[in-house]
């Protein structure tokens, strides 16, 4: 089998395993405690904050650590829209159309079962939300604005800097969710000008099961967890020691690593998105070709069943994603491809190839070199 | 390793099915099939809840094979469901099975799991195959008789046969249960699947009230000289051989005999008057492949649960139709159901009822 969904998640990191290893028996202890056992586990967490701290440049106690990209989706948007209601009575939030559901979701409920106002900003065509969308969209009573850094199925990079930029102009609270980005693209939180920004650990070779919300100091920002005081009484619950050292490791390999990374998948997937739109017909890239993730190719096949290409692809050995991709075989186009405009026709054929450090040159050949007859094949079956 | 695709459901046959063929050391995939539902029903066809689904994956992952599920959701609509709405605007009893089997399960299943690179492909049907030295294969009757389940797999043809495998048509039903505790499988005490997938458990005349409205009308209810005893309230909202519900007065018990959907008039009859000594079936399908020049004598079956009968078959028109003469009359005869043959335990052939 080789596998070419990175973007779904990412194999652990045996060095980030070492790194954790120790902190499940041997140094058990509660880091709220005060005897040794508590110092040693909150002396790993506060190590593990500052490294998350320095590689986004931002202070240690700006870092919240959470179960997952979901819960810091969770914890931003919830926690601002109360604290900002309540702060300055606004109540209007704009999300992009094509966020991950872990921000979309949220909306629609804050939306249904707390009177919140939403606004859904339109990408491009190719699902990029431009500053310009967002200044028409932004008025005086805009508490927060959510655009993701980098989109999940189509790879598309947002211009983050510029849509902070405006909001802080108008003194809007700007989140991005980052989990997507994180294993690619610079996170320095000065330099991007967000205010909070979610990240997920095993999107970077880290483990499934822990994330963190950078909070801009002084951001007005309400508990959704509620209990002890751990995380800044922002996020209740004994913190998770292991996972905490986890995620710092891992994003400090990532940041260490983060140019090889991408000198070793960009030409791969380069090369994935050429041969694809060169060999097979009635197919397009889905996203952005320039402001791409760079282990990210998409691609959407017209009058074909994304899922029974999945499986062909499976029973073939590859393992990859799309963007209908539905394990109770009823599929519908995604929310992403209905975005940028795509018909159903293109919408339900899309198909997510993403790579990561352990794919050769040799399985993108051997991939490339089967797809066109298996895309050929879900078309023949899907024609009956 | 020769490769097999199982058609899983979550219940127990098709489990065993996929566990018995992976113990005979079959490169063994699980496929399962998203069939339609009604609009606002989609959780509940039984043959693929999510209930089911999840059963179907954990006997999967217990089994530790690839599982799939495929969206065959338009063709069942554009075949299935419509071959059943057709078969009841004719005024017969359609047996959605029937053509499920033979185009959504032998046809459309098949050919996906031929595009994976599988030899065979197998269901947990109570049915035995037998392949002759000729390189023929058989349908024979499951070891267990009460859960033959052969009759609904008459449309199979030899080139569907070559793909297929029955694994578990040589055991009764308590063995198979017996089978799957030893493997632990979840299903193995669910209960048995009933009714059309599609109706979701309803009675299928609330299922045409609301898709195929146009077909209630009432009409007269006549006996079979033609006198008018009442009315109907729709032709399919009556089954033949169905004595209950007429609402018409009379000394002796009257059942359906027949529909006559050109006049939408249900005629009714005596229990003499309901027996009939033959039929005649069309679209008939020989398994061998080779059509029968002369009257034979079998065993036929008129509908699932129906008790086999000695007859004479006859066939004409090249073997598309044929004329069967029970040697005693038989009730319930309906158009829309199969007429089966049997020799032995070897299925020759069956048609559709006129």
């Amino acid at each position: 089998m080789i596998y070419l969904d990175y973007s779904a998640t990412t194999p652990m990191d045996t060095r980030v395993l070492d790194a954790m290893s120790p902190y499940f028996s041997a140094s058990f202890g509660n880091p709220s405690s005060v005897h040794r056992y508590g110092q040693i586990a909150e002396s790993a967490i506060d190590s593990a904050r500052e490294t998350v701290a320095s590689i986004l440049n931002c202070r240690p106690d700006e870092i919240i650590f959470t179960s997952c990209g979901s819960e810091s989706d969770n914890l931003a948007i919830r926690g601002a829209a109360y604290a900002m209601r309540e702060k300055t009575g606004t109540k209007w939030i704009l999300a992009s159309r094509a966020e991950h559901p872990a921000v979309t979701k949220t909306l629609l409920h804050l939306e249904k079962y707390e009177g919140f106002l939403i606004e859904w900003l339109d990408v491009n065509e190719r699902g990029m939300v431009t500053p310009e969308i967002v200044s028409k969209a932004i008025c005086g009573d805009t508490a927060i604005v959510s655009v993701m850094y980098a989109n999940n199925e189509i790879g598309t990079i947002n211009p983050i800097k510029e849509i902070a930029e405006i909001c802080r102009a108008n003194n809007i609270l700007f989140h991005t969710d980052a989990v997507q980005a994180a294993a690619y693209l610079p996170l320095d939180v000065q330099a991007l000008g967000v205010d909070m920004m979610s990240l997920g650990a095993h999107k970077f070779y880290g483990p499934k099961g822990v994330g963190a919300l950078y909070v801009r100091k002084g951001t007005p920002l309400l508990s959704h967890l509620t209990g002890g005081g751990q995380e800044f009484s922002l996020r209740a619950g004994t913190q998770n020691v292991p996972y905490i050292v986890g995620f710092a490791e891992a994003l400090r390999l990532t940041n260490e690593e983060r140019e090889q990374r991408t000198t070793h998948v960009r030409p791969l997937r380069d090369k994935i998105i050429g041969t694809v739109l060169e060999t097979i017909p009635d197919s397009q890239l889905t996203g952005d070709l320039e402001s791409r993730l760079p282990h990210h190719a998409s691609f959407a096949f017209q009058n074909m069943d994304g899922n029974l290409l999945l499986t062909l692809l499976d029973a073939a050995g590859f393992a990859c994603s799309s963007g209908s991709a539905c394990k109770t075989g009823n599929p519908e186009p995604s929310e992403v491809m209905t975005a940028i405009g795509l018909s159903r026709d293109w919408g339900l054929g899309s198909l997510r190839v993403t790579l990561g450090k352990d794919v050769l040159p040799e399985h993108v050949e051997s991939f490339l070199s089967v797809l066109p007859s298996l895309v050929e094949k879900a078309r023949k079956l899907n024609h009956r | 390793m020769t490769k097999v695709v199982v058609a899983m459901s979550g219940g127990v046959d098709s489990s065993v099915a996929a566990a018995l063929l992976k113990e005979q050391g079959y490169d063994v995939v699980g496929m399962m099939l998203r069939l339609w539902s009604e609009p606002g029903k989609e959780d509940s066809n039984r043959c693929c809840t999510p209930d089911s689904m999840a059963q179907a994956r954990r006997v999967a992952a217990k089994l530790d094979i690839p599982f799939y599920v495929i969206d065959a959701k338009d063709v069942f609509h554009n075949t299935v469901v419509q071959y059943f709405l057709d078969g009841y605007a004719r005024g017969e009893t359609p047996n959605p099975c029937l053509i499920c089997n033979r185009q959504i399960r032998w046809t459309f299943l098949l050919e996906h799991a031929l595009a994976l690179d599988a030899e065979f492909m197998a269901t947990g049907h109570y049915v035995r195959i037998r392949r002759t030295e000729d390189g023929k294969s058989e349908l024979l009757r499951a070891v267990d008789r009460s859960k033959d389940q052969s009759y609904v797999l008459h449309v199979l043809g030899q080139e569907k046969l070559k793909h297929a495998l029955f694994p578990i048509g040589d055991y009764t039903k308590p063995e198979i249960r017996k089978i799957a505790e030893k493997y632990d499988l979840s299903t193995a005490t669910r209960k048995d699947s009933q009714d059309l997938c599609f109706l979701a458990g309803e009675d299928y005349r609330n299922f045409l009230k609301r898709n195929a409205p146009e077909m209630l009308q009432d009409g007269e209810i006549v006996t079979l000289n033609g006198r008018v005893l009442g009315r109907h309230n729709g032709l399919a909202n009556y089954t033949i051989g169905q004595r209950k519900g007429l609402g018409v007065a009379s000394p002796v018990p009257l059942y359906v005999i027949t529909k006559q959907a050109l006049r939408n008039t249900l005629v009714v009859g005596t229990l003499e008057e309901l027996g009939v000594r033959e039929l005649t079936a069309r679209d008939v399908k020989w398994v061998s492949g080779e059509t029968p020049h002369e009257s034979f004598r079998a065993e036929v079956k008129i509908r699932y649960t129906a008790k086999e009968a000695e007859a004479i078959v006859t066939p004409m028109d090249n073997g598309e139709q044929v004329q069967v003469q029970f040697d005693t009359p038989q009730r319930d005869i309906t158009a829309g159901q199969a007429a089966v043959f049997y020799q032995e335990d070897v299925l020759i052939g069956g048609g559709i009822i006129i």
